[in-house]
């Protein structure tokens, strides 16, 4: 590719060609501030709506001022980034976001994470400037995962770029003009009665607090005072690779133990692990994979392959409202979360001799789908729902500071038993290519009854947004197709459906980019993609760390099918631990 | 009744013809909107939810697209149309006060049709007729150089 040489504050820059003026700035430590633009490099999402122009710099022999996100470099360019001109328009352009943008920053949920604030400290922006009686308005949507609170809406557009482009879901556009323009759904339904996946990737890229989570933290520290509970609490994988980042370790950190400790301290009865139903998921849906292998291969009635995953809650949401004509092929395994709820409160409560009203099983979670997942009518028993309450991994981190607890000094310590004891593939359910790898772990052993000459899948692993890798059983080759980001998984499942070329056996679909470490409950990443990478290296290290690293072989597992369970797809494992789908028609 | 059904059904036939008629439905939403106007007189949400299965494009962009342009309206439109300027030289020769005669007259507001379907409003910029200010239309029939108080005559005539 050609380069071009610019010019920008003085510094001679070579880019190639193609490049925008922001890119080229940030290659010689320019750094231009921004506020709608976001690039995520690794899971192809840019934003580049151009919108906010906080970004305009000087072009010489160019009129105007230019937005430097989206203006491409020319051969000889001179750019000034920080004339008086350049800083007077991005203060106006800041003081009139502001005066369209609610003063509620003290008591928002969004206050320390938001950008727009950043910017205004940044530029230091002080009092109302600009005032006036117009203020755009629109009505709060709340739904059992997220907020819309369109009044802090400032028209970044990124929600819309990552539902429509990234994820393809297509629940969101920008609708009216003017001061009535807004980000919404079709017909301004709310977003519970659309397409939505509650997935939550808009709020993971929402720059105010114009998109938050639904907050559950209140509710558990009420249930955790109410001396007539017995209150529980089950970690998902991929929390304990994020959590450290909101107490200013490195990306990346583990704090698996640490995290156990805080939870202990604030009172939890029992600390549990996501990870043990996770194992239990794969004898499930491992098993499922076997049968469903059978029939395939002897042409036998039932169900055949290929098996999709379903342990994603915005996955199964998507395939519910816009995949009807595979709504057969998923695994009827509920996600490990809801496996956890169920077990919790019969084969736990039973155990302590409690009544399932008496138990509140809690969710540390990295997604905000599954405060939905949470809430759908087949998990619960007579109105009692098998997960109570659902935390993100950001909730969990405010709750630990709200209970006055320094993460810092808190001593390692290890999840509770029997619900707490799990293996390396529970773990690596937390990253894109991990369930599927941990499945296949358990099936290669089962069905050729010798032992895996390599643990390891490196071919299953990586960050491509569509992978296909083939693995020898013996006898037979299985094609396993895997898919991160909704829009990927939209490409996979449409080459299946129309007639599957590749003739893929098995599919493992995240909806969230990079799995759920990028989950939508995650610390925010603010655009730095590389944050996501840090967080898979760590979740194969915990893998790699752990003494036992194939779910079949999980002592505590084997326990529950011995004492509770009977055997994999009994009759009391379908009732408790599988589901089943419906189609959806929505807008 | 049936017939009004079988009506409708033919709409969204013809309208489903015009779609599969289009060599590509790429770019094509704003000219199959068009279209469907024409067809039904207004685009219902039944209207923009089979554009869009049609289309396969989200009904968010549909109705983005249908919110965002004036000249769309998800309103059946009255029997009587009143279309009155709302622009610069007529507002300043009392556009507004005609206008809340109308109102008053009519019992209909701005974008928005008479709940027996027999009037509404519809609030313009400018139809180019500056010289009659202040100026409404009622069908192809121009009411130029109005008066508050020939309001109540000229609506009399429709009732």
């Amino acid at each position: 590719m050609s380069e071009v040489k610019i010019i920008i504050d003085g510094k001679e820059v070579h880019v190639a060609k193609g490049s925008t003026v922001l890119d080229a700035a940030k290659k010689i430590g320019v750094d231009i501030p921004t506020l709608c633009h976001l690039d995520l490099h690794d899971t192809k999402m840019v934003n580049q709506a151009a919108s906010c122009r906080v970004c305009v710099v000087e072009v010489e022999g160019r009129r105007n001022l230019a937005p430097s996100c989206a203006t491409p470099v020319v051969e000889g360019m001179v750019v000034k980034t920080n004339t008086i001109r350049v800083m007077e328009a991005r203060k106006t352009v800041l003081e009139l976001l502001v005066s369209d943008h609610p003063k509620e920053c003290l008591s928002c949920a969004k206050a320390g994470d938001c950008e727009l604030q950043d910017l205004t400290e940044l530029c230091g922006l002080r009092g109302d400037s600009i005032s006036g009686t117009a203020m755009s308005t629109y009505k709060k949507d709340i739904t059992p995962s997220l907020i819309r609170d369109m009044d802090k809406c400032v028209l970044c557009r990124r929600c819309e770029t990552m539902c429509n482009k990234v994820q393809e879901v297509g629940a969101l556009s920008g609708i009216n003009r003017g001061f009535n323009a807004v980000v919404s759904s079709a017909f301004e339904l709310p977003m519970a009665e659309t397409v939505c996946t509650h997935c939550g990737q808009c709020v993971a890229v929402c720059p105010t607090g114009a998109l938050t989570e639904m907050n559950h933290t209140w509710k558990v520290v009420e249930a955790l005072a109410d001396p007539t509970k017995t209150v529980i609490v089950q970690t998902a994988p991929a929390v304990r690779v994020a959590l450290g980042e909101e107490f200013g370790n490195e990306p990346g950190s583990i704090v698996t133990g640490k995290m156990v400790s805080a939870l202990k301290a604030i009172g939890f009865d029992h600390v549990f692990d996501t990870d043990f139903t996770a194992d239990l998921t794969i004898l499930e849906e491992g098993t499922e994979l076997l049968e469903r292998l059978e029939n395939f291969l002897e042409g036998k009635e039932g169900p055949s392959l290929p098996i999709l995953t379903s342990c994603c809650p915005a996955w199964v949401n998507f395939v519910e409202s816009q995949f009807h004509e595979l709504i057969d092929i998923p695994s009827t395994a509920r996600s490990p979360q809801q496996m956890f709820g169920s077990v919790a409160k019969t084969y736990f409560a039973d155990k302590l001799g409690i009544k399932r009203e008496d138990l509140v099983v809690v969710s540390v979670m990295p997604c905000l789908a599954k405060k939905f997942e949470a809430s759908r009518e087949e998990f619960a028993v007579d109105g009692n729902p098998d997960v109570d309450l659902v935390m993100s991994t950001r909730e969990l981190a405010d709750l630990i500071k709200q209970m006055n607890i320094d993460m810092e000094e808190l001593e390692e310590s290890e999840f509770d038993n029997p619900l707490g004891m799990s293996t390396g593939a529970g773990v690596i359910f937390g990253t894109t290519g991990g369930v599927i790898e941990a499945a296949v772990r358990t099936a290669y052993e089962v069905r050729t009854k010798k032992p895996l000459p390599k643990i390891d899948f490196e071919e299953l692993r990586g960050f491509d947004g569509v992978r296909v890798a083939s693995v020898a059983m013996d006898d037979v080759v299985l094609n396993i197709g895997i898919a991160h980001g909704l829009g990927n998984a939209k490409a996979l499942l449409t080459e299946i459906r129309d007639g599957n070329p590749r003739n893929i056996h098995a599919v493992e679909v995240m909806a969230c980019p990079g799995g759920c470490i990028g989950g939508a409950g995650q610390p925010y990443h603010h655009g730095d993609s590389s944050i996501l990478m840090k967080r898979q290296a760590a979740i194969y290290q915990v893998d790699k760390n752990m003494p036992i690293r194939k779910s079949h072989e999980n002592p505590a597992i084997a326990e529950i099918y011995e004492k509770f369970l009977g055997k994999p797809l009994s009759e009391k494992a379908h009732h408790l631990l599988h589901t089943h789908y419906h189609m959806k028609d929505k807008a | 009744m049936a017939a009004i059904i079988q009506q409708k059904e033919e709409k969204f036939k013809e309208l489903e013809q015009y779609i599969d008629s289009l060599p590509d439905t790429k770019g094509e939403l704003i000219r199959v909107l068009h279209k469907a106007q024409g067809i039904f007189g207004f685009l219902p949400e039944e209207v923009q939810r089979f554009i869009a299965k049609k289309m396969k494009v989200s009904t968010a962009k549909v109705f983005g697209v249908v919110s965002f342009y004036s000249f769309f309206t998800m309103e059946p439109k009255g029997e009587v149309d009143i279309s009155i300027c709302l622009g610069t030289a007529c507002y300043v020769r009392g556009a507004e006060k005609i206008l809340t005669e109308l109102k008053k007259e009519t019992g209909a507001e701005v974008g928005k049709t008479t709940p027996n379907g027999k009037f509404s409003i519809t609030g313009l910029r400018c139809i180019g007729a500056c010289g009659l200010a202040p100026v409404f239309t009622i069908g192809e029939k121009v009411y130029g150089r109005v008066t508050p108080e020939q309001v109540k005559d000229i609506i009399a005539q429709y009732k």
